[in-house]
């Protein structure tokens, strides 16, 4: 898994990135998910740990047709509850990932990168509600639980990726 | 328009971290201004006691993930300081190398970002980027060369992890500057373009005869080395920084508020390190800042987007000369020797100077730390801005006056994270 900013910029089939502080806790969320992707050493597929910050989030748009990314969500839902976006379809509420000191970060990143016509040909969101954004590592409980059922939704979408562009 | 207003912003946007704004305005006179740094303090000083001096720079560079450098950058040259250390030649370089990098992404992120959409009417920069797409997209580009040149140099570009006491962990191969070198070459001429697109919008006319506060270095436009002086006559050592200012606590903030024990109120930033250190920009940033219509000083507040982006085009040159003149060094270190001492540091992060002080017993352990962030000694200043702009602006709707509040908030480019660790603790018992 690429730590933050790759060199590289050869174009993957698909780009996963979590987003998120691991040292805040529930925020580690993302990352754990990609952790868990990248183990499937699934070809082109290239797994991204990302701070979140906005800007840089928006250059790696480009470098795939399929961007999913994967943060922690604060929106008073249960814990671990996990939320779903089409950006291509509707924008991210931009309170749904406020706990970033960022001002701005991931739903100003997707919603510039509509305005300037920049996303990518299909970009998701998962947001896996957090509850504990305290200073310190690990996941609470129902947040570790989302992990395997989010890994599994992502796996799918690849596939359905991957089989369309063998078709 | 008579009687009372209350101008209140409860959480300001465009800003790094949660503050607020509150102004009350009586028969047409302002009668209270408060800018509230309500995010809680995080108590970094108190937890870098214990730990070792080569631990500074890293635990350091946590408390701002858009500034880290100007962290990193105070607290080596704290520690070497004290410890008797001098790092020169091409590991002075990097450092000023590393440090471009941060004020060319800060400065761009809130030229772009965060500011432009407050002069040209928007709400936030994806409004803007509908109508000005190609400003918007030519931002995006040059922030990212900021980025780059962070991630080459400090091994990722948020909290970088390369900076050390005595120098790096690894010296960068002089091929990897390359490609970043072409780019840079193109970022210096996209930096031209953002002074003249910022020179385009409609600035208030309002100036304050203000004290401001920066570094200053016998050859260079300063990053972190130099005399902290003013435009009132400070010419002052960084050791002598605690002699001439002081901390106080302000009830309605976090973050401690910053003073000259002479004066009062100070400035520090862009405005205040162009308007002490104009003879030491690069003659294309001395140029394009005239065609701007830029004194060699500048008082008004509001352009400090025009500052900033004669700053980045400095950056890009120094950068870009850095890099031409890079010779990779045999060592990316000076070994250091804990001993007992006290050392301070001082860099002029992209919002102003960042000050550290710490005490080392004779094995490195730190004894106590102090540091005051830029955002901490803006407060006072900002607040005087609004007390000042808002009487001269009272025809304006509730509305239009708020916005412009904000803005001029905004001028600082306050990072309120920064700010808040700093909370004196009191307890009374009875």
């Amino acid at each position: 898994m690429d730590g933050g900013e790759s060199e590289s910029n050869k174009r993957s089939l698909a780009l996963i990135i979590g987003v998120g502080n691991e040292y805040r806790r529930d925020d580690g969320v993302g990352a754990e998910v990609a952790r868990h992707i990248d183990k499937l050493n699934q070809p082109r597929v290239r797994v991204l740990a990302h701070s979140g910050e906005g800007a840089s989030l928006l250059e790696h748009f480009r470098e795939a047709d399929l961007v999913i990314i994967i943060d922690a969500a604060q929106s008073e839902s249960s814990p671990g509850a996990v939320h779903f976006f089409d950006a291509g379809n509707s924008p991210i509420p931009s309170d749904f990932f406020n706990y970033s000191t960022h001002a701005f970060s991931v739903a100003e990143a997707v919603e510039l990168a509509r305005a300037l016509n920049k996303l990518p040909t299909r970009l998701l969101v998962y947001g896996i509600e957090g509850t504990d954004f305290s200073a310190g590592i690990g996941l609470t409980e129902a947040v570790q639980v989302s992990v395997d059922t989010v890994v599994a939704r992502i796996t799918n979408d690849l596939k359905q990726m991957a089989s369309l562009h063998c078709s | 328009m008579k009687g009372n207003r209350l101008i209140k912003v409860d959480y300001l946007a465009r800003v790094e971290g949660e503050g607020s704004l509150y102004v009350k305005i009586k028969d047409n006179k302002v009668e209270d201004v408060k800018f509230k740094i309500f995010e809680p303090p995080r108590f970094f000083e108190a937890f870098l006691r214990g730990r070792e001096y080569k631990e500074a720079p890293d635990i350091t560079a946590r408390i701002c993930g858009i500034c880290p450098i100007a962290y990193q950058m105070g607290a080596v040259t704290a520690m070497e300081q004290a410890l008797g250390m001098k790092v020169d030649g091409q590991l002075r370089a990097l450092r000023r190398l590393i440090y471009c990098g941060e004020w060319i992404e800060s400065h761009v992120l809130h030229v772009y970002m965060l500011h432009a959409p407050d002069f040209l009417g928007y709400e936030d920069a994806i409004q803007m980027a509908k109508d000005y797409p190609e400003a918007v997209q030519r931002g995006l580009r040059l922030k990212k060369v900021g980025n780059d040149l962070m991630t080459i140099v400090g091994g990722r570009e948020i909290h970088p992890i390369n900076v050390r006491v005595g120098g790096f962990y690894k010296a960068p191969d002089k091929a990897k500057f390359k490609a970043i070198a072409e780019e840079l070459k193109w970022a210096r001429d996209a930096a031209v373009e953002t002074v003249k697109f910022v020179t385009t919008l409609k600035f208030p006319d309002f100036e304050r005869d203000y004290e401001f506060v920066a570094l200053r270095h016998p050859d260079e436009y300063p990053l972190f080395e130099g005399r902290l002086v003013s435009n009132q006559g400070l010419d002052i050592e960084i050791k002598d920084y605690e002699q001439h200012f002081a901390e106080e606590h302000a009830k309605h903030s976090h973050a401690l508020h910053s003073v000259l024990k002479a004066r009062g109120a100070y400035f520090v930033g862009p405005l205040a390190r162009y308007s002490l250190n104009y003879d030491r920009l690069t003659p294309l940033a001395q140029q394009v800042a005239k065609e701007a219509g830029l004194g060699e000083t500048c008082n008004n507040p509001f352009k400090s987007i025009i500052v900033r982006s004669v700053e980045v085009v400095w950056a890009c040159e120094e950068a870009l000369r850095i890099i031409n003149e890079y010779e990779k060094p045999d060592k990316p270190y000076v070994e250091a020797t804990p001993r007992a001492a006290t050392g301070c540091g001082c860099s002029e992060a992209p919002r102003g100077i960042c000050y550290h002080r710490y005490r080392l017993d004779d094995s490195g352990i730190i004894l106590d730390a102090k540091i005051v962030p830029p955002t901490s000694q803006n407060q006072k200043t900002i607040e005087g801005d609004l007390a000042e702009f808002v009487p001269k602006h009272l025809e304006l709707s509730d509305e239009k006056l708020t916005w412009q509040c904000e803005q001029a908030v905004r001028n600082y480019d306050p990072c309120i994270s920064c700010a808040t660790h700093f909370l004196k603790l009191e307890i009374v018992r009875e």
